[in-house]
């Protein structure tokens, strides 16, 4: 080198690699030392297409807008026509996603409720059972009926408004799930019927079905015993949108509930949450083709979840099909979520405002994805519920904004002809016009 | 004895006739007849009645029971008193897969032989199998008991909790985190009472216990080939 620089050779500038860029070398360092997989919570990280390649094209001569703040554009809807004596009835089309007592606190658990209630929406239940606390303050409890069990009592099942048979989620579809043991308090392990402080992996398999002939007949099940009376929906994670969405109708659902692979985790391996499973993007549309070549669409109504997070991804996905959208990290976020009023502590942690992730080691500095009493009790959950009720009418309100640009005076009157693609990926995935074409990927005449 | 012909009646008010049954009912003997293999047959009922299905069942029946007896004339189809949480559920033929799944409680006995993965998820339930059991039974059995009077298929206890498992013949093979484990005079004592109440005649002494090594609780990379 001292030689090159005596030489006045000149210098290149250090490049680092692509391939193996500092983020990747750190892994590789980290399972040198450790000797087992990263796990950490949230959904997928990296840049994939999205609701943000999509657009709307509002309304000019040949369209005609509705006024704003003047000509109603309604936002209610109801789920479970199907077969349920009691459909679901929500002011808004957007749901809270199921996250477990356990991953969450109790005040988390109940600010959820506090907030979806007062915006007139329903929160949901994850694996662990139903506590006192959601039910409490969810006027709309939907009961997560998931392959461990944990909690599972015929008494609670009769209390929900709605039961979701959980088949996958979008952060790790094949995957079962996974509390560790640092979070398991005296509570949480009783609830589950297990030893305090053992790390839970649930399976990823329901314990007695195997196969949408199988679920048909849980579900027959599940119907008998709470009297046809409340909905049942089938969650699925985003992998063959189109087969799995058939699969679930024909199994008898009210719902489908279609998660993609940016919908969040409490704790699941790196690798899963980043290679396996499609955006939601990329699953609309499959279900949606999937419900109409069936005839039930908007029999069958659809949730979908996984990276919403503004009203025009609300607009957007509703556009392309959706009933209903649900949100879980989002939701997080406004209860206090990776504030940046703790960022002193997330470097203590290793980490900073927005990238921290590591919700399983239940030492989460807003007091939120913790059984930690003293954290706990950072987290106020009247403020907490508050906060989430205002983030859901902001949504409401900006996805509505939309619907009146494009001349709709309901949410549910957006159709995929109000939009169009800047990508040529986007165009592929949601089979939407390229911008400034009639064309998309697949589709002939370009 | 109150009779209801499943034929004439129909699943719904069958099941809708039993489940508004109340504590203080005077009703408490039913008998179920053209039962024909049918699912979710007297399932979520609460309450201490009697309940005799004539003939063999299909999924499902008995499910997340709480307080009845249910006495099944036949063979169970699979799932039968999934997720019990108290009562009875006493089969007199063979048991399909997962008889007794997830049950919290109560106590589920199988005169002739069970499928696979029978008791798997047990949180707390009794199970007691006069005949054999399949493979992958207790799978993640949580707590509560499993008494084999016959012998056990292949990977007996897989990832293992909490539950005790009781089996008087051979075990073809144990699942991973799954040993055989030292019969005390209290397990003896469990086992006397659970084959009292399901009505067989064996002996608790010939049995031997399996548990958990408890290796598998907490991951260790060390065990990771043994998943």
């Amino acid at each position: 080198m001292k030689d090159k620089i005596d030489r006045k050779i000149p210098q290149t500038v250090p490049r680092q690699s692509w391939t193996f860029s500092n983020e990747i070398n750190s892994e590789i360092r980290r399972a040198a030392a450790t000797g087992i997989y990263d796990i950490r919570g949230g959904g997928a990280k990296r840049r994939v297409p999205h609701f943000d390649d999509l657009l709307f094209l509002g309304a000019s001569i040949s369209r005609y807008p509705l006024e704003g703040y003047r000509e109603k554009c309604g936002t209610n809807v109801t789920l479970g026509t199907r077969f349920a004596q009691n459909p679901i009835e929500l002011d808004i089309p957007v749901t809270i996603a199921g996250m477990s007592f356990g991953a969450l606190s109790g005040p988390a658990k109940e600010a959820l409720g506090r907030g979806a209630s007062a915006a007139g929406t329903s929160t949901t239940t994850g694996d662990g059972g139903m506590t006192p606390e959601e039910r409490g303050h969810s006027s709309k409890l939907v009961y997560q009926y998931l392959p461990s069990r944990y909690g599972m009592n015929p008494d609670d099942l009769r209390k929900a408004d709605a039961i979701e048979v959980v088949v996958g989620q979008g952060a790790k579809p094949g995957g079962g799930g996974m509390l560790l043991g640092q979070k398991i308090s005296d509570r949480v392990a009783q609830m589950r019927n297990l030893p305090k402080g053992i790390d839970q992996r649930s399976a990823c398999r329901h314990p007695d079905w195997t196969g949408p002939d199988d679920l048909e007949i849980k579900i027959l099940e599940l119907r008998e015993i709470t009297g046809w009376k409340v909905p049942v929906y089938i969650k699925i994670g985003g992998t063959r949108p189109y087969y799995d969405t058939a699969l679930a109708v024909k199994a008898g659902a009210d719902v489908v509930v279609l998660d993609g692979m940016q919908g969040g985790t409490a704790a699941t391996q790196d690798v899963f949450i980043e290679h396996v499973g499609l955006p939601i993007l990329a699953c609309i549309h499959g279900a949606v083709k999937a419900l109409q070549d069936l005839g039930m669409h908007r029999k069958v109504q659809l949730i979908v979840s996984g990276g919403i997070r503004t009203g025009a991804d609300v607009a957007k996905a509703m556009a392309l099909g959706a009933d209903a959208v649900a949100i879980g990290t989002a939701a997080l976020i406004a209860l206090g979520d990776n504030d940046p009023h703790w960022e002193e502590e997330y470097r203590k942690l290793g980490t900073t405002t927005g990238a921290y992730d590591d919700w399983h080691e239940g030492k989460d500095p807003a007091g939120i994805t913790t059984q930690d009493p003293e954290l706990m009790a950072r987290f106020d959950p009247i403020e907490g519920g508050r906060r989430l009720k205002n983030y859901l009418k902001v949504l409401t309100l900006e996805a509505q904004t939309i619907a009146r640009a494009c001349g709709k005076n309901h949410l549910h009157n957006l159709e995929p002809e109000d939009l169009c693609a800047i990508t040529m990926e986007a165009a592929a995935m949601a089979r939407v016009p390229l911008a400034g074409t009639d064309w998309y990927p697949g589709k002939g005449g370009f | 004895m109150q009779t209801i012909d499943l034929e004439a009646t129909g699943l719904r008010d069958l099941n809708a006739t039993l489940q508004a049954q109340s504590a203080d009912t005077n009703q408490t003997a039913w008998e179920i007849v053209n039962a024909k293999g049918s699912h979710a047959l007297a399932v979520g009922l609460d309450a201490p009645i009697d309940v005799t299905v004539k003939g063999s069942t299909g999924y499902y029946c008995g499910g997340m029971n709480k307080q009845a007896t249910i006495r099944i004339h036949g063979s169970a189809g699979p799932g039968v008193a999934e997720n019990m949480m108290s009562g009875t559920v006493i089969i007199e033929g063979d048991a399909s897969q997962y008889a007794g799944a997830t049950g919290h409680g109560g106590l589920l006995v199988i005169k002739g032989n069970a499928s696979s993965r029978c008791g798997i998820s047990m949180k707390g339930i009794d199970i007691v199998v006069q005949g054999n059991i399949g493979h992958m039974s207790a799978f993640m059995a949580q707590s509560g008991n499993l008494v084999v009077c016959g012998n056990a298929g292949d990977a007996l206890g897989d990832s293992l909790y909490e539950a005790r498992l009781f089996v008087r013949g051979t075990v073809k093979s144990l699942g991973a985190d799954c040993i055989e484990k030292e019969m005390r005079p209290e397990h003896l004592e469990i086992l006397r009472d659970l084959l009292d109440r399901a009505g067989i005649d064996a002996k608790p002494e010939e049995f031997k216990r399996y548990g958990s090594a408890r290796k598998l609780y907490n991951f260790d990379v060390d065990n990771a080939s043994a998943y």
